[in-house]
């Protein structure tokens, strides 16, 4: 049990990485941009690659009127993503803790990834209903206006992961380091329940 | 089968063999053909896209300004502009440059420049900022390799035609400036003709601070010869200047003739340490002097003139051991050092020889006081002593040397049109090669250093004729691409430049590359009428003065409605480009101004004037394609009657 608890406290651990890296990247790259423009979203807020990014990427979403990207008081979930990052992290430590003086069973180690996986599904909902808000929503008084071939507004969405071609622009979504150090960290709470499981038979 | 085994690989093996020695046969082709022969244009092709091996920067001559070129493609990067107004970018139009050109003439809309050299770092080209000289109304400038802009313009009292400049010492102590056309020192009316023995030739040292920022030393009142050009000397010579004369003679009138009379001119040796020392302590006098120190901030995008007053003159005789004749044949032209800065090379223009003195052997001269003779008390050094060796009928008028720090020279020869590639010490000559047509300058990154990057180099030719598509009597000048990696040089290339090239200077690109500022930051603006939001935009109204602090972006001004000026007003439009993206400028243009347009980098505000004589509705625009939405980016002032009492009104959106 004294390793579980420890692969455990490792595991959850990990997570606080998202205080310091970010989550998710979208790149834009077009011909003009050799330097893509880019966005390293993080549990706190929305930073530029380069410290004029943003800037220029509203700059261009203005001729579609997309809207601005948000700073982090315009969104609760740049208040709230690190209380339940920080507390999960938490929880997972304790628990690991726990483990570790043989306290308690291994099974509130696959508990705790359970409640993760499902917060984290909630997470990436929200993360593309914004997309979807921000790719659709547009000032009607918008400079450039495309319609697809049935005569409906174009979606500006950037995809949730992966590639996409968004006029002269291709959006690049993928995660980042802080969102692998998490992946990492889910991954080895899972070892900790196997081999927690297996060590207590 | 070990038998058959070993008979296969040695068949296979002398096949390798004979595969490899192809290779090498047709490297052996490609290095000594001919450029018909050769893959030249693969050698200086530089694929869209990617970048040059170096940046050339080419004076401009009569143009005034620097141009910026990448080698090996000959392909023109950009145009300083540095002693000349260029209504391109609104520099010397703009309030903010109008003071670059400022000089105690008055306000000098053009200039003539000539010799760039790269600020150095223990004798090698550091990338830092470029020094030019101009030579009509004597100035030096410096330009900012980071910015690529005109940051700074001294002008240098007392010379006349300044052409033995702006040459940099190995750590930039210096940057040195000469006289070509001696005058009176200080300036006064008297006959022409009593010119000799009463005319001077200042040699100037401009002290370079870390910042860049220069200041004028001292002057060194040197007797009223011409001096042509000069090189400063390095390694073991470092801590001497040398420069070449012509018109020793000191005619006055008639100089085709009367100036080539002298079988030897001199190559005058200045030990500028000791003359350092000597004014540290508190030597030479205080001499009244008038000229501008214009210097551009950037922070504020504005530059400022100072007028300066004084100079401290320093009279060579009275420094002890500090300067020296050494006899030149010939009305020598260029004056160039070699890499180790043991020779120093004379290039005799009116005959067919170069000659080369010897660092040591004139220091051993100068101690044996092995001397022919003086010029106004100035010791003549006997000219077999200092001679290291003559390079014998390399051509027909040598102008111009430059080094490829592999113990071979390169001269230019202005009546024979050629460069002609020798070795030092041996003094033989290697190679000839036609230039198109009488070469001036050449150039090889780094050639005149202790450390020259000797790939490629560049000839500039005075006379283009027939080498490109003909464009009526008047033609850009030709330079040619040599490379000069094999026993012989090649010609690669042959591309057209701007203005008159006389020298260019040369530096790899990832020395500056990585450098190049991309855009002014707008937090760090401040400018007195700078508008760095929207919000801050606004009219101010003193008198008939009406200040508009106006913004750009794309694709709008703000504001773009302007009420309540009135004719005979002078309106200022102080406009702030808030892009924050490389390579977004915005530029502006008024109807009927009497001056240039603005064009704005990012982060940057600059100002013109307009004084509206017609009353009426005039438009406004940005002159360069910002975006799509460019057509778009235009706006209008209301011009009232004298006395008319429409109240200021600047909107935007009706807001």
């Amino acid at each position: 049990m004294k390793t579980s608890g420890l692969i455990m406290i490792v595991g959850s651990a990990l997570l606080l990485g998202l205080f310091f890296y970010p989550l998710w990247n979208i790149k834009l790259e077009a011909p003009q941009y050799p330097d893509p423009l880019g966005m390293d979203i993080y549990i706190a807020g929305i930073e530029g690659e380069e410290e004029f990014d943003i800037q220029n990427i509203d700059g261009i979403n203005h001729y579609i009127g997309m809207k601005k990207i948000p700073k982090p008081e315009e969104m609760w979930e740049f208040n709230t993503f690190p209380l339940v990052i920080g507390g999960m992290a938490g929880l997972g430590i304790l628990l690991g803790i726990l483990g570790f003086f043989g306290k308690i069973s291994p099974n509130w180690f696959l508990g705790w990834l359970v409640l993760m996986t499902i917060l984290g599904i909630l997470g990436m909902y929200d993360f593309n209903n914004w997309l979807i808000d921000y790719g659709t929503d547009l000032d009607p008084k918008a400079i450039i206006k495309l319609t697809d071939s049935e005569g409906n507004p174009l979606s500006y969405k950037p995809p949730l992961l992966g590639s996409e071609k968004i006029l002269n622009f291709t959006a690049h979504s993928y995660p980042q380091t802080g969102a692998y150090l998490m992946f990492i960290g889910m991954f080895l709470t899972l070892v900790a329940w196997i081999w927690g499981k297996r060590t207590t038979k | 089968m070990k038998k058959f085994n070993s008979i296969l690989f040695i068949a296979l093996f002398s096949l390798l063999l004979v595969s490899c020695g192809d290779e090498n046969n047709k490297d052996t082709n490609r290095s000594s053909g001919g450029a018909m022969a050769s893959n030249a244009a693969e050698r200086v092709y530089v694929a869209p896209g990617e970048h040059d091996e170096f940046y050339a920067f080419l004076s401009g001559g009569y143009s005034g300004n620097l141009t910026v070129y990448g080698l090996p493609s000959g392909r023109m990067l950009k145009e300083i502009p540095v002693f000349s107004q260029f209504p391109t970018s609104g520099y010397g139009y703009s309030e903010e440059t109008k003071p670059m050109l400022n000089t105690s003439h008055g306000f000098v809309p053009w200039g003539d420049s000539h010799h760039p050299d790269i600020s150095q770092t223990n004798g090698e080209t550091d990338g830092r900022w470029i020094f030019i000289n101009e030579n009509n109304t004597p100035r030096i400038a410096r330009i900012s390799l980071e910015t690529f802009e005109t940051e700074e313009i001294i002008e240098i009292p007392h010379s006349a035609g300044n052409h033995s400049s702006s040459f940099v010492t190995e750590n930039t102590e210096y940057v040195v400036a000469g006289t070509r056309f001696a005058v009176p020192y200080p300036q006064k009316d008297m006959p022409i003709d009593e010119m000799k023995g009463n005319f001077k030739g200042p040699l100037t040292f401009i002290a370079v601070g870390d910042d860049g920022k220069m200041n004028i030393d001292f002057q060194l009142a040197m007797p009223g010869f011409n001096y042509d050009l000069s090189h400063p000397g390095r390694g073991d010579s470092h801590g001497w200047f040398f420069f070449t004369t012509y018109n020793t003679e000191e005619a006055h009138t008639m100089q085709e003739v009367n100036a080539s009379q002298n079988d030897k001119d001199f190559i005058a040796a200045v030990n500028w340490k000791k003359i350092q020392e000597y004014v540290r302590n508190g030597g030479g006098e205080q001499m009244d002097a008038e000229y501008a120190h214009n210097v551009y901030d950037h922070s504020t995008h504005t530059a400022t003139t100072t007028m300066e007053n004084k100079v401290t003159r320093v009279d060579p005789r009275d420094v002890e051991g500090a300067v020296f004749f050494m006899p030149t044949p010939k009305s020598p032209h260029g004056c160039d050092v070699d890499p180790s800065g043991e020779y120093i090379v004379g290039n005799g223009k009116l005959s067919t020889d170069l000659t080369v003195h010897s660092f040591s052997k004139m220091l051993k001269a100068i101690e044996n006081e092995d001397f022919t003779g003086e010029a106004y008390d100035i010791p003549i050094l006997n000219f077999d002593s200092t001679l290291a060796g003559t390079v014998k009928e390399g051509g027909l008028g040598p102008l111009h040397t430059e080094f490829d720090g592999k113990g071979n020279a390169y001269t230019t020869f202005f009546i024979s049109s050629e460069v002609v590639k020798w070795k030092l010490g041996t003094w033989e000559v290697l190679d000839r090669q036609p230039s198109y047509y009488s070469v001036g300058h050449l150039m090889i990154p780094g050639g005149n250093s202790r450390k020259p990057e000797g790939k490629y180099l560049i000839s500039m030719n005075k006379i283009t004729k027939d080498r490109y598509l003909p464009t009526g009597p008047e033609l850009e000048h030709s330079a040619q691409l040599y490379d000069i990696t094999g026993d012989k040089m090649e010609l690669l290339l042959d591309f057209p430049t701007h203005g008159e090239p006389h020298y260019a200077a040369g530096i790899s690109a990832d020395r500056i590359k990585a450098n190049s500022k991309k855009i002014y930051r707008l937090d760090e603006n401040e400018h007195k009428y700078a508008a760095t939001s929207e919000s801050e935009t606004k009219m101010e109204r003193d008198g008939n003065n009406v200040h508009v602090y106006m913004t750009t972006v794309r694709s709008h001004f703000a504001p773009d409605n302007l009420e309540g000026i009135k004719v005979g007003d002078k309106v200022f439009f102080h406009v702030t480009n808030l892009e924050q993206d490389f390579d977004v400028p915005h530029g502006f243009a008024m109807i009927g101004a009497n001056t240039s347009e603005l064009l704005i980098m990012p982060g940057q505000t600059k100002t013109i004037t307009w004084e509206p004589k017609k009353e009426g509705v005039w438009p406004f625009y940005c002159t360069d394609f910002c975006s799509a939405l460019h057509q778009e980016m235009q706006g209008y002032v209301r011009v009232s009657g004298k006395n008319s009492n429409v109240p200021l009104k600047w909107t935007l959106d009706g807001e």
